[in-house]
């Protein structure tokens, strides 16, 4: 049998994958739909793995600038994100 | 350091599944803040990963970027008012856009780095669809947040700015922005794949403009879908897993919850995009005619309160504009005191964005189980004493459920108008967001509190 295409096996995660997203966003108490924004968010930044790899050759580029902008601006929302979450969360109390 | 592939894909796994439970734990306030420590150990796992991989040699600028990123993401975390967070998650759905865009084009420059090119330097036409998909959702969600952020910070009005042929001119530029990807898809023309981007941000102006305030909602929802689509098509070029996972548990997310806040104003998804709702429905509202609204003063609904046994607390967006929920903690406190039982009713698209009455709610210490949703609680209202709104106007129109001609006919509402009498807090009679009257001012049962929220809430604590 021939083997599929790499890109078969990514479709096959990616759907998958948004399966498993709506099973678990449904879930979700509505309460906690604010953070649940900044906490999806602050996983989105996972981006900044392409711009890690952009950003990491010697010589400078125009790929390595792109990349270096993209890794500030991810870090911003990865740190800002997991922070902000944590902070509402935070003050999320049951009764005395 | 270089680790082989296989251990790098598994790295990624890892990564995914925590990113997974990161949202499972959302479940409950109980388990979620396990799960951000979830999120935040698969961050980190897919960010050392990628670090040591080899095509990484050069750390100056990665640290650097990840210094000031640190710095700057943390404060502005740290310091945000809860009452602001709708515009920073807007602000932050734009970053993860922006990202997109310039990883996009990174990818373009310099292809032999994400293995997506041959030996003579040309990339792989999926490679090429993905990645101009990737930019382009990129560059729609960042221009889109930044208007959103525009109008929930108040930098512009949150009118819907509508004009005559809008929706062709979108139509139009969309059309030419998927000329474009397939240009360059068949010919990987950088100045193709720029202008396809440059119409995107156009496009993401276009059209969030004719979306109103209270629409918010599902304006952020939406783009929070888009942000996580747009790494997706990142994920794509990168056959990245993580990052393929990542996006779309995050798309699903965002589209999940634009469903909840549609379904929440009974209005379907494509009339809150093509927009413009508000500035048209005025027309049908002002039918306040002679009828005449009883209105009292913070004494009389100190009293009015005092002598309940049960009061429901019914909070909207005026709430948060006066910063008045210490305030109507305080009053709950003292009501608590007087043998009191008070509980909050939180309407699904009260607020600028989904949950956002409850994240203040919890800021000024109010326990969560105080606080319910609307199925929860709605049926309780004819057994409560008072209903106390807050800030919140359309959500309680009992037109929505008698009226066939309302606008908001069939939208659920918290049914206020069952409690054996109602405090309005408002600054006026005006109409709500929709543009219509509101009947409860009107009823018998119904006392309207002219004032500022924040002031007359005080002056009830003070009564008490």
């Amino acid at each position: 049998m021939e083997t599929a295409d790499p890109f078969v096996f990514q479709i096959t995660i990616f759907v998958l994958a948004i399966f498993v997203g709506y099973y678990v966003v449904w879930s979700v108490t509505p309460a906690l739909h604010t953070p649940l924004m900044s906490v999806t968010n602050a996983i989105s930044s996972v981006i900044i793995v392409g711009a890690l790899i952009a950003a990491g050759p010697d010589e400078p580029s125009m790929a390595k600038v792109l990349g270096f902008v993209a890794m500030t601006l991810a870090a911003v929302n990865i740190f800002g994100g997991f922070t902000v979450t944590q902070r509402m969360l935070g003050m999320f109390r049951r009764k005395k | 350091m270089a680790i082989s592939g296989n251990l790098t894909a598994i790295a990624y796994l890892a990564a995914s599944v925590l990113f997974i439970l990161a949202l499972r734990g959302l479940s409950s306030p109980e388990t979620a803040r396990t799960g951000n420590l979830y999120g935040i150990s698969g961050m980190t796992i897919a960010i050392l990963t990628t670090a040591i991989s080899p095509e990484v040699v050069s750390y100056g600028w990665i640290l650097a970027a990840f210094a000031i990123g640190g710095l700057v993401g943390t404060t502005v975390a740290l310091k945000i008012r809860m009452a602001a967070m709708p515009q920073l998650v807007a602000a932050f759905h734009s970053l993860v856009g922006m990202a997109a865009v310039l990883v996009a084009g990174a990818a373009l420059d310099n292809p032999g780095a994400y293995g997506i090119a041959d030996a003579t330097g040309a990339i792989f036409p999926p490679s090429r669809v993905e990645m101009g998909l990737g930019a382009a959702i990129g560059a729609i969600t960042f221009s889109g947040s930044v208007v959103a952020f525009t109008k929930l910070q108040g930098l512009v009005s949150g009118n819907p700015v509508v004009f005559p042929g809008q929706h062709w001119l979108n139509l139009l530029l969309g059309t030419a922005a998927v000329a474009l990807l397939v240009g360059f898809a068949l010919e990987q023309s950088p100045g193709m794949f720029w202008a396809m981007t440059a119409l995107s941000f156009l496009i993401g102006v276009l059209i969030i403009i004719p979306i109103g305030g209270a629409d918010m909602p599902v304006v952020i929802s939406m783009l929070n879908s888009y942000s996580g689509w747009a790494a997706a098509g990142i994920g794509f070029t990168l056959q990245n897993p993580a990052l393929i996972v990542t996006g779309a548990l995050v798309g699903s997310s965002g589209a999940i919850l634009s469903y909840i806040m549609c379904r929440a104003m009974n209005r379907s998804f494509f009339s809150v995009i093509l927009g413009g709702f508000g500035a048209a429905a005025t027309a049908g509202g002002g039918g306040a005619g002679d009828r005449s609204a009883k209105s009292g003063s913070a004494e009389d609904a100190a009293f009015i309160m005092k002598n309940a046994g049960s009061v429901i607390v019914v909070p909207g967006y005026g709430m948060a504009v006066a910063q008045a929920q210490h305030a109507v903690r305080e009053m709950a406190d003292k009501l608590r005191e007087e043998g009191v039982r008070v509980r909050y009713a939180i309407h699904p698209v009260a607020g600028r964005m989904p949950g956002h009455m409850n994240v203040l709610l919890a800021e000024a210490n109010v326990p969560y189980d105080d606080v319910a949703e609307l199925e929860e609680i709605n049926s309780d209202f004819a057994s409560t004493d008072v209903a106390f709104v807050i800030g919140a106007n359309d959500v309680t129109n009992p037109a929505a459920r008698n009226d066939p001609d309302s606008p908001i006919y069939g939208m659920p509402i918290l049914d206020v108008d069952k409690a054996r009498s109602v405090l309005f807090v408002k600054r006026s009679l005006s109409p709500g967001y929709a543009g219509i009257d509101n009947d409860l001012f009107y009823r018998d049962n119904t006392m309207m509190l002219f004032a500022d929220a924040k002031q007359l809430t005080e002056d009830v604590v003070s009564a008490l």
